[in-house]
């Protein structure tokens, strides 16, 4: 390995007092050389994005490194006087970020803030900048350069955005390039072109670049070596390849075991019988316009036809704005459809009056993706499960009884059914979403991104709740996601989305192995590190 | 054009509000014990009978209700606002004589409020929970729990009978008979502890909306990349939280204008200014209700035309906001 | 109970507090320590304070003791301000919740009334009420909550706005929740904390409303409020300016510690917000 470019020595980072835990990073040491991509890897909480922060000294107020240090070009930036550390930023070590939306300032054009950069850092005159601008947006290959100048951040797409925050950070042609999740908030076909871009770019420039990441899809498409942290420290530090397909430390192995296949197992046999049959279901939103005129039409739904067989999982696979979460809001009646039919053994759900759809909810249940959100903070974990049952008219006790029966069936302790929901954690609280679902017995569940929000270990463990209780109870679900190795694992029937309309669908090994759309190619070929994943896959 | 558009819809909105609020109050003034005839009767120092009934009739008092609305809708558009028994004259030149001042000290407790506030709510924000945070955050809910009448009183006990610094009331001196920049000075002169009192408490809020907004604004993402930029403090809070900061403000000044013109009848009274503060306090005394209801017309139409300089004034900081949305 | 806690741990409300119990007690012991009628004559007009030990606060220009008027004015003062509230506050979470939860026709329909009462000035309003139904101390609270409710609304409903369309609301629909269970059972427990909190805000103003009016004489006559002593005091305000200066104080205080409780509240419920 070429002498680093930059290096962090055993790098403390305290936390301040009264925080979970003394120390948000300890004895971090890694080291980047230029031309090399370095992926930080790990779930939520293991420091990796303090670790970017730590190098741009960019802490939180009361967060302040506490030992070792970061070299850059010959210099301890640890100890660097701020003024001297503020010529290293931008210029030195430059720096993208996740949610391209809000790193940008929205009230300034595109064009105004990448200018800003030469603005600060060197002494380019006006229309030099401007020149210079160009050039960059067009290096980043954004459509209609001129253009995406004058717009302001709201008027660009989100893959546009991303694109304009790379063209700013690679300005002045830094030497390390920190990226912190830069294409989670994107779509996967998004995200590719940008995973792309960034190694393009940096291939020619010769550029360092530390990528933080959680996911390792993205770290087998990107990483020349890999860092993975655990609780603040570097667990385990290699070369990609061999960081991948030999993983020494237990850590390592047990997150790249919960990283599903793209694969699907061998198929279940199936019922013939639906119990759950959508017809020509439509959906029509109209925003804005004034008596008529102006207004703007989207098609969320449009037109789809699809049917669940008894015992079955039908997954509902698409981009974001695909309409796959309208739809899944239609068939439980959250949004009214304008057209179509949803059967539940023979019953239209989609026709029927307000009343008589509250007395059919027993029998079709939907999990919600967000854990935070999707649990009233003002009432206890039991009482939330007992909730439905009580409705449906179960007296009090019996229904507080049954909710405890549920934390059984979902994996939690029934003695924590006296907690509010904040007293658990998101893959817990997942498990009471289902628990709640569960309470009424329903035939069908429609689950929206249920595993979308948790982190990679904990994913795993409640699809494997899920497909056991799908066995135990004979659930037929409906599941609805935008991950498609997820999709691939739990589904048997797969039906893939895009501008409200169903372009393909089928048995899932079938439109995986065998995508016949251009769209379903498309997307399966975006998906980063496609080979990777189910080597040291633990049965299910 | 974007932002023409915008202002134009939002102006045409008002308009049901308008109607809304004429109604509404021409419908509760239809309880108030006594009518106009009434009062111009206390006013002549009574009259037969007959006499009352005739100027009903005249003034068509005598109609129903619906009628009498209708009657007074249709006049409202021709820009009439009827005649005042009290002070003798159509309720407009009443009104249009009154205007001038409450505007002038609107628009300078405004001024004064906005500035003042902005700078205080910066210097705050900067140093939180620090010192000078600490002082002008306590000298905000002071000031916010300060009666504006009564800061008024204390301002001319303080500057006008100790100091005899400032004149203690009145718009100009009337003893003597002044022109052209010697005119606007004394009215100034004049303005200075009505436009502190008026403004006092509305500082206080400009100056904690600016605290709490630029509190907001400097913990988004964009000023983090800012900062990854290289940019200092000063540039990071003048290049990019600033006018992100001023959003909420501006939105405050349209949603707080009809409470400044409340103010004003108080303020107005403390001072003897003769506006439309003042008037509306002496029709309520002498119960001139197509005064009172010529006031509440002209001050509605007040608070809608500030409210379309604050949007156009939104539109032009933010480059989100569009006619649909 | 953390933030009861939360709240003792901050000096200024800690201070909001004990000032708000000082108001309090004052009222509470008015009737024990000035048993008279406080608009009663109890001796020679314009007496100085601390000149006379019977009448440590002085006398106003009729012979009034001030002190006495002091102390019963805190009771109209609370009394006001609380009854205002709780009005304004009330037709507020209504209007508010109805309004945010509904949405569409219902929504634009209350939300251009509740414009028609910001555009209309609040003062101007409660002017044209007194003059319509007279200014005795119970149409005086009623109208000063009347014309106070389009904030709260406004605040009711945004958050109900948030909140409609969260994922545990959604929840709650999907379970068979019939609405008005949606609306009180799951969705104004979470919407409540700001209203309550900006339920200080709203007494802070009515008691500044009541007491302007008061000051104006458009108030009740007949009962002790410190707005309508200023306003005397105003006839003697060149050399007798405490008559003036000391209800105003009174005033202060009293609106000083009712906003230093409610930002108490607010910090202490929002911890994740403190010091904004």
């Amino acid at each position: 390995m070429t002498a680093p470019v930059l290096a962090l020595d055993r790098l403390g980072v305290r936390l301040p007092p009264g925080a979970d835990r003394s120390h948000a990073l300890q004895d971090v040491s890694l080291a980047i050389a230029a031309g090399e991509i370095l992926c930080v890897v790990g779930e939520s909480g293991s420091g990796k994005s303090m670790t970017a922060n730590a190098v741009m000294r960019l802490l939180p107020v009361g967060v302040a490194i506490d030992g070792g240090q970061v070299r850059f070009d010959g210099r301890d930036l640890a100890s660097l006087p701020e003024a001297e550390m503020r010529r290293v930023r931008g210029a030195g070590i430059a720096m993208i970020f996740q949610e391209p939306m809000t790193a940008l300032n929205p009230l300034r054009t595109i064009g105004d803030q990448i200018g800003e950069m030469f603005g600060i850092h060197t002494g380019l005159g006006r229309a030099a900048v401007h020149e210079r601008v160009q050039a960059l947006l067009e290096e980043v290959r954004i459509p209609d350069p001129v253009r995406a100048a004058r717009a302001y951040p709201h008027e660009l797409s989100g893959g546009q955005r991303q694109r304009a925050m790379i063209a700013m950070a690679l300005a002045l042609d830094p030497k390390v390039l920190i990226a912190d999740e830069p294409t989670t908030a994107l779509d996967v076909t998004t995200q590719a072109q940008i995973l792309a871009l960034i190694r393009d770019l940096q291939r020619r420039k010769g550029t360092a670049v530390l990528f933080i990441t959680h996911d390792f899809g993205v770290v087998a498409e990107i990483a020349d070596r890999v860092a993975v942290m655990q609780h603040g420290r570097v667990v385990e530090e290699g070369p990609a390849a061999e960081v991948l397909e030999r993983p020494r430390h237990p850590y390592t192995r047990q997150l790249i075991a919960a990283v599903p296949p793209l694969k699907a197992p061998p198929p279940r046999p199936l019922s013939d019988e639906p119990i759950l049959a959508i017809a020509h279901l439509s959906k029509t939103y109209r925003t804005g316009g004034f008596l008529g005129r102006g207004a703007r039409v989207t098609h969320a739904v449009r037109d789809v036809s699809l049917v669940l067989p008894r015992g079955g999982t039908l997954g509902i696979v698409g981009e974001s704005g695909s309409g796959k979460s309208t739809l899944a809001r239609c068939i439980v009646r959250l949004v009214d459809p304008d057209q179509g039919s949803v059967r539940l053994e023979g019953t239209d759900l989609a026709t029927l009056p307000r009343a008589a759809m509250r007395g059919q909810t027993r029998h079709i249940q939907m999990v919600f993706q967000d854990p935070f959100g999707s649990l009233n903070p003002r009432r206890r974990a039991g009482e939330l499960v007992a909730q439905g049952p009580i409705v449906h008219g179960m007296p009090r006790a019996q229904a507080m009884a049954r909710a405890r029966e549920l934390f059984a069936l979902v994996g939690l302790d029934p003695a924590s059914a006296d907690r509010y929901p904040h007293e658990f954690s998101g893959g817990q609280r997942q498990r009471i979403g289902l628990a709640r679902a569960l309470a009424l017995e329903p035939r069908v569940l429609v689950a929206d991104e249920p595993v979308s929000a948790l982190d990679v270990s904990v994913q795993a463990q409640v699809l494997a709740l899920l497909a056991d209780l799908r066995l135990r109870l004979g659930l037929s679900i409906v599941f609805i996601t935008h991950d498609l190795r997820v999709a691939a694992q739990i589904c048997d029937l797969v039906a893939v989305m895009k501008d409200g309309e169903v372009v393909e669908h089928g048995p899932a090994g079938a439109v995986f192995e065998r995508p016949r759309h251009a769209y379903t190619k498309a997307l399966l070929e975006s998906i980063p590190g496609r080979e990777f994943g189910g080597l040291a896959q633990a049965p299910a | 054009m974007r932002i023409l558009s915008l202002a134009g819809r939002r102006l045409a909105a008002s308009i049901p509000t308008l109607l809304l609020i004429l109604i509404g109050v021409f419908l509760l003034l239809q309880f108030a014990p006594g009518d106009t005839v009434d009062a111009m009767m206390a006013q002549m120092g009574g009259g037969d009978a007959a006499t009352a009934r005739q100027l009903r009739e005249f003034y068509g008092l005598d109609l129903s209700v619906p009628a009498q609305l209708g009657q007074y809708l249709w006049r409202l558009v021709r820009l009439d606002l009827g005649f005042s028994a009290i002070y003798g004259k159509p309720v407009a030149t009443v009104i249009a004589e009154r205007l001038p001042a409450t505007i002038l000290l609107m628009t300078a407790s405004l001024s004064f409020a906005f500035f003042a506030g902005l700078v205080l709510g910066v210097v705050a924000a900067r140093g939180v929970n620090r010192w000078p945070d600490t002082i002008i955050s306590t000298l905000g809910l002071v000031f916010y729990a300060t009666p504006s009448f009564w800061f008024g009183l204390m301002a001319i006990v303080v500057f006008s009978i100790y100091l005899q610094w400032l004149p203690a009331g009145g718009l100009e001196d009337i003893t003597q008979v002044q022109t052209g920049i010697w005119r606007t000075l004394d009215i100034a002169r004049h303005l200075v502890l009505p436009t502190l009192t008026l403004g006092l408490i509305f500082l206080a809020i400009y100056l904690r909306i600016m605290r709490a907004s630029m509190l907001e604004v400097l913990n988004l993402d964009f000023v983090r990349t800012a900062r990854a930029k290289g940019l200092d403090e000063t540039r990071v809070v003048v290049r990019h939280v600033l006018r992100n900061a001023l959003l909420p403000m501006v939105t405050l000044i349209g949603l707080q204008a009809g409470t400044m013109l409340g103010g004003s009848v108080v303020v107005e009274s403390v001072f003897s200014l003769p506006g439309l503060g003042r008037l509306a306090y002496e029709s309520v005394v002498q119960r001139d209700l197509n005064t009172l209801l010529g006031i509440v017309f002209v001050s509605a139409l007040l608070v809608i035309a500030v409210n379309f300089l604050v949007d156009l004034l939104y539109a032009r900081l933010d480059p989100r906001i569009t006619p649909g949305g | 109970m953390g933030w009861v806690r939360g709240y003792f741990r901050s000096p200024p409300a800690v201070i909001g507090l004990v000032l708000l119990l000082l108001v309090v007690a004052m009222a509470a012991s008015a009737g024990w320590l000035f048993p008279r009628d406080p608009l009663a004559l109890a001796g020679r007009p314009l007496v100085w304070p601390l000149d006379n030990p019977r009448f440590w606060l002085g006398t106003d220009n009729s012979g009034r003791d001030i002190a006495a008027q002091i102390f019963h004015g805190a009771r109209i003062s609370l009394l006001i301000g609380l009854v205002a509230t709780v009005i304004a506050v009330l037709i507020g979470i209504v209007i508010g919740a109805v309004a945010g939860y509904y949405g569409g026709a219902v929504d634009t329909i209350l939300m251009r009334v509740t414009e028609a009462f910001q555009t209309l000035p609040n003062f101007l309003l409660l002017l044209v009420l007194v003059v319509v139904f007279g200014s005795n101390i119970t149409t005086v609270t009623i109208a000063i909550g009347v014309v106070s409710w389009p904030a709260p609304a406004r605040l009711t409903r945004a958050e109900f706005l948030s909140l409609r369309n969260r994922e545990f609301v959604q929840a709650g629909r999907t379970l068979g929740l019939p609405d008005f269970k949606l609306i009180f059972g799951e969705i104004l427990p979470n919407a409540l904390p700001p209203v309550i909190v900006y339920a200080s805000v709203v007494m802070a103003v009515a008691i500044l409303l009541e007491s302007a009016l008061a000051f104006l004489r458009l108030s009740d006559p007949n009962v002790a409020s410190w707005g309508n002593l200023i306003g005397l005091g105003r006839d003697v305000l060149r050399v007798q300016w405490y008559v003036s200066a000391i209800p105003g104080v009174a005033i202060l205080v009293t609106v000083l510690a009712v906003s230093l409780v409610g930002q108490g509240l607010n910090d202490a419920l929002n911890p994740r917000l403190k010091g904004r």
